[in-house]
């Protein structure tokens, strides 16, 4: 390894970490894991917003604390140690949240103490930083963060829209005037299983668009 | 894969373990004094807001004393006990005594138009953990003048909006009693009618954080019914 030449550290190679769980390797849409947090924060967009950044900076951190000790690692107990590593930052982070930003750390609530139990994260951890460096881990780790929250994002403004009738807590359904022509928010779309149904679309549309998605 | 030997893997997880340990005893006794901080400005936020002031955490604790006149701790009989401060009684841990023994804090305030309030504090269980609030009666002892919830982790959009004005604001001029008789508040499923002296909406998707917020008015101020009774005009 040391004699090869040094790779830049925005190569093509690295952005393509970053690129590819954006869409052909999205950790919802492809991968399917991260359902279950999808389902539970996604009813307003706010909560949606914060976990994606949660998530995003814990699984970019822990990815890279466990690449740089992969080498010291020893196999049998990988799995716990890298467990101990994610839980560790969780508790790190949501005891600053507590501490310094009380009004974000109460929107979140239980959902940062739920990120350990976020398959994307110990997913990362296994399959990317016990194999890389540091450098090309964090990347790894901002994507499929961002990954990640994309979809949330856009299953929350979805739900949001049409089961409360707003926009990040703006009324849009009430200012456009659409309630006295007869027309009402969906309740039902606010319950998790409407959730389901639209990630379940989500991932049709997305195959339907990439064909090297479906399996053979 | 380079093979560790047994000796290699004890010692790493035991630095492992110590290192990760010292990390988070450090960052929670650092941090402590900020977050016992935030807690109290939370609790005494909450309390104006259930009076109608609306604090900010900046003047929230100059408001606090400005409206919150005394605070003082009742037992299940409606006599007075000595010697307890009402604002450090945590209700949760009240709620594990037998009922003869616990605290039950009280507050008197002063709203913005001058009126005297008394102030209860509720805690009980939602869908996913606690929730609690404070409940404010007029001096008739039986008329709510406003509330205030709060939740630890119920869903967002569902269970959560218990601690919006859009649900908070069903409760004031509601009423606990029927003559003598003890009714509090009951949550209705499909709305409740508005002349419901008795009634507020429940929350659509929330049935259990609003069944739960029911009961916990019940069982926390009936606690209360000795000295309401006592004291009503």
């Amino acid at each position: 390894m040391s004699n090869q030449e040094r790779e830049p550290m925005f190569s093509a190679k690295n952005f393509k970490y970053f690129t590819a769980p954006l869409a052909d390797n999205n950790p919802i849409t492809v991968q399917v894991l991260g359902i279950c947090s999808a389902l539970a924060v996604t009813v307003k967009l706010k909560p949606a917003i914060v976990m994606a950044l949660s998530v995003t900076i814990v699984v970019a951190v822990s990815n890279v604390v466990i690449a740089a000790m992969r080498k010291y690692i020893p196999d049998r107990i990988r799995i716990i140690v890298q467990l101990v590593v994610a839980a560790t930052m969780v508790i790190l982070v949501d005891q600053f949240l507590k501490a310094y930003v009380f009004d974000v750390s109460k929107q979140l609530s239980v959902f940062v103490g739920l990120i350990i139990t976020n398959c994307i994260l110990m997913g990362r951890l296994e399959a990317f930083a016990m194999a890389n460096k540091p450098w090309p881990s964090f990347i790894d780790g901002l994507g499929n963060g961002a990954g990640y929250g994309i979809i949330l994002i856009i299953v929350a403004f979805i739900r949001e829209l049409f089961g409360s009738g707003t926009i990040y807590g703006y009324p849009v359904m009430e200012k456009i005037g659409i309630y006295t022509t007869g027309y009402e928010n969906n309740g039902m779309i606010i319950l998790p299983p409407m959730a389901l149904i639209l990630v379940g679309l989500i991932i049709w549309v997305h195959r339907s668009r990439n064909k090297s998605l479906i399996e053979k | 894969m380079k093979q560790f030997t047994n000796r290699y893997i004890f010692i790493f997880s035991t630095v492992m373990v110590v290192v990760v340990a010292a990390l988070l005893s450090l960052a929670a006794t650092l941090l402590q004094p900020a977050q016992e901080r935030n807690l109290e400005i939370e609790k005494k936020k909450n309390m104006l807001e259930s009076i109608g002031v609306h604090a900010t955490r900046e003047n929230a604790v100059e408001l606090y004393s400005k409206h919150i006149t005394e605070g003082f701790v009742l037992n299940s009989k409606g006599e007075l006990v000595d010697g307890v401060d009402a604002f450090t009684v945590v209700l949760r841990n009240e709620q594990k005594k037998p009922l003869d023994e616990q605290f039950l804090p009280v507050f008197r305030a002063i709203t913005d138009d001058g009126e005297k309030v008394i102030i209860l504090p509720v805690e009980g269980k939602g869908l996913w953990g606690p929730i609690y609030g404070y409940v404010s009666l007029r001096s008739d002892m039986n008329t709510i003048y406003g509330v205030n919830f709060d939740h630890k982790g119920e869903t967002p959009g569902l269970g959560a909006e218990i601690n919006t004005s859009g649900f908070e604001g069903m409760f004031p001029g509601k009423k606990l009693y029927d003559n003598e008789n003890f009714i509090s508040i009951h949550v209705l499923k499909g709305g409740a009618d508005p002349s419901d002296i008795h009634g507020v909406d429940a929350i659509s998707g929330g049935t259990i954080t609003s069944k739960g917020l029911e009961k916990m008015l019940f069982d926390c101020i009936k606690k209360y019914n000795d000295y309401l009774l006592k004291n009503r005009i």
